[in-house]
């Protein structure tokens, strides 16, 4: 323990034993990949409704299936990953609005009943009026439901998460908006709003987490180490490469389309799993929650 | 606060007087019936950090001894040849604004009559939110059951009248136990009392009302900056930016609806 108090600056930070301050989120791979199906559910809902608008039924058929299958998807990896998975149900006893997760799970209940029903519904033929509510509701909580998952990570103590608050909604809508894009483009390969999501997304994406790396300091960091920085790297490189590729591809050439749908859904995967890990990294070291907190103090003592 | 206020209590550790007898921790396991923090493999694990192989608050450690060993500059001497030894008894801070109640989407974290904050362990369902949130890394998910389990300030103690048991056990009277206006005050006059003394390094931790979660109900006398004990040096409850955060989903939950609208504007085009 005889390492340099920590200085104005960035620089060695006094801890006991270079042990972690923070606990280690126990959150396992589902919940990144929750994030990664939350968004497609939301992101198709959306696409769903814009197909039924703009007359484009075949896109709104597929893009409903697929939501339905994402929000499925979606709750049995949160069941999965609970400590106690009999017991989810105990979300439901409360609602709570300081809890991220209590709200989500009131969303994704509302939007997973909504999207189930919507597609029973065109799948069957029978209930149409209530099915076209139904749709309605689930594209009007889609929006919600993408971005709520950045709130619910923000809203911690990790210096990775919570300080990249404002920016994390963006990375996850943008995210939404590239994955669900893509996966319409290999269902209905003509769609040319399919292909503009896609690509307007995955800028989106790429462009918010940049700011977010810029705009952190110090902290940006846990986003280069590790884990992280390997799935930030395969992020930006697939997201870049598959929306160039849509981008360019057009309508009508096949291959490219294929691959670049491709891309951009592994990139977009890729990124939140690079959220995820950085914000274990930074819980894991003490440099990243005793530095900024000290220089925090420094400042203020100086301002005083 | 209404009425809880006159009777919510606290820890006052004064780790000016802690011997690292650690009986703290003892009693706390025997009361509660905390079982041993095993390691994956089974066994138990010596971490060669001077006396503590607690190692760090826990599902299975609620109360925690540090032992720092300190060879220092001269003039922080306290006359045994520039060396000294600090030790101090960590426990949940029972926050006034708690992050880990907040986010708990079960309500099986909640507020006592003591003002204490205590987990519901046949609500739990261990979905592990409160564990990230806890801005001091204190509560954590027990290895084999799932759930999250911290520090209840013995609730069934303090509901019988008696004092939590490692309060009652301590034997220099480091941790003390009582209504937490009077423990401030007490406190306060011991800080005063060490700096008069030559303590210059003396310090509060948690005693201030106004800090990043309007003050602990169990807080500290510390010889040296909290981080060295493993404290974080200025922590804040997440959700005091929870507005600033729902603005900002709100306004990419708005970009992404204007943008799928505009992703379907100007069809036919290509």
């Amino acid at each position: 323990m005889t390492s340099p108090p920590p200085g104005p600056g960035p620089g060695p930070v006094r801890t006991y034993y270079g042990r972690p301050v923070l606990k280690r989120p126990v959150w396992k791979w589902y919940i990144p990949a929750y994030f990664f199906t939350g968004g497609i559910a939301a992101g198709s809902a959306l696409l769903a409704a814009g197909g039924r608008v703009t007359g484009d039924d075949r896109l709104a058929r597929r893009c409903l299936v697929a939501s339905s299958a994402a929000v499925a998807t979606s709750g049995v990896l949160l069941v999965a990953d609970l400590g106690r998975p009999e017991r989810f149900l105990n979300m439901l006893r409360v609602a709570k609005v300081t809890s991220p997760m209590s709200v989500g799970t009131w969303l994704l209940s509302a939007f997973g009943t909504a999207t189930a029903a919507a597609t029973v519904s065109e799948l069957t033929g029978r209930g149409r009026r209530t099915g076209r509510v139904a749709e309605a509701v689930a594209a009007l909580l889609a929006p919600a439901m993408a971005t709520y998952t950045a709130v619910l990570v923000a809203d911690t103590a990790v210096p990775a998460w919570h300080d990249a608050r404002h920016e994390l909604p963006f990375v996850f809508a943008g995210g939404a908006a590239a994955s669900a894009g893509a996966l319409a483009v290999l269902m209905v390969p003509e769609s040319a709003a399919a292909r503009r999501l896609a690509v307007g997304g995955a800028a989106v994406e790429l462009a918010a987490a940049e700011v977010l790396e810029r705009r952190l300091g110090e902290v940006g960091e846990a986003y280069h180490r590790g884990r992280a920085g390997t799935l930030k790297r395969l992020a930006t490189a697939a997201g870049g490469t598959g929306g160039t590729l849509l981008a360019v591809a057009g309508r009508r050439r096949r291959a490219p389309q294929v691959a670049g749908a491709l891309l951009v859904l592994v990139g977009a995967a890729a990124e939140r799993f690079a959220v995820f890990e950085a914000g274990v990294e930074s819980a894991i070291d003490p440099a990243f929650t005793v530095g900024p907190q000290s220089h925090r103090l420094a400042a203020e003592s100086l301002a005083r | 606060m209404t009425e809880a206020s006159s009777t919510r209590v606290g820890f006052f550790t004064d780790t000016s007087i802690c011997i690292g007898c650690k009986a703290c921790e003892v009693a706390c396991k025997e009361w509660n019936g905390v079982p041993s923090a095993l390691q994956a493999d089974g066994g138990f694990e010596f971490l060669g950090q001077s006396y503590d192989n607690t190692g760090e608050l826990g599902a299975d450690s609620w109360r925690h001894v540090a032992f720092i060993e300190q060879k220092g500059p001269a003039e922080r001497a306290d006359g045994d040849g520039g060396f000294r030894w600090l030790m101090s008894s960590d426990v949940c801070k029972h926050c006034t604004s708690a992050a880990c109640l907040d986010v708990c989407p079960t309500g099986s974290l909640v507020r006592t009559e003591f003002g204490t904050v205590v987990v519901q362990e046949d609500i739990c369902n261990g979905c592990g939110y409160c564990i990230p949130a806890c801005p001091f890394g204190v509560i954590d998910q027990r290895r084999g059951d799932g759930r999250a389990w911290k520090c209840t300030m013995c609730y069934d103690r303090l509901r019988g009248g008696l004092e939590p048991a490692c309060a009652t056990a301590c034997p220099t009277k480091s941790i003390q136990f009582g209504p937490l206006d009077e423990l401030r005050t007490r406190a306060a006059s011991r800080v005063d009392t060490l700096r008069a003394a030559g303590v210059v390094d003396a310090r509060l931790y948690g005693a201030d009302p106004d800090d990043g979660v309007d003050g602990m109900s169990a807080f500290f006398l510390l010889l040296d900056d909290p981080e060295v004990y493993g404290l974080p040096p200025d922590p804040v409850v997440t959700t005091r930016d929870l507005p600033s955060m729902w603005r900002s989903a709100a306004a990419a939950a708005g970009a992404l609806a204007v943008g799928v609208a505009a992703a379907f504007v100007g069809r036919g085009r290509r």
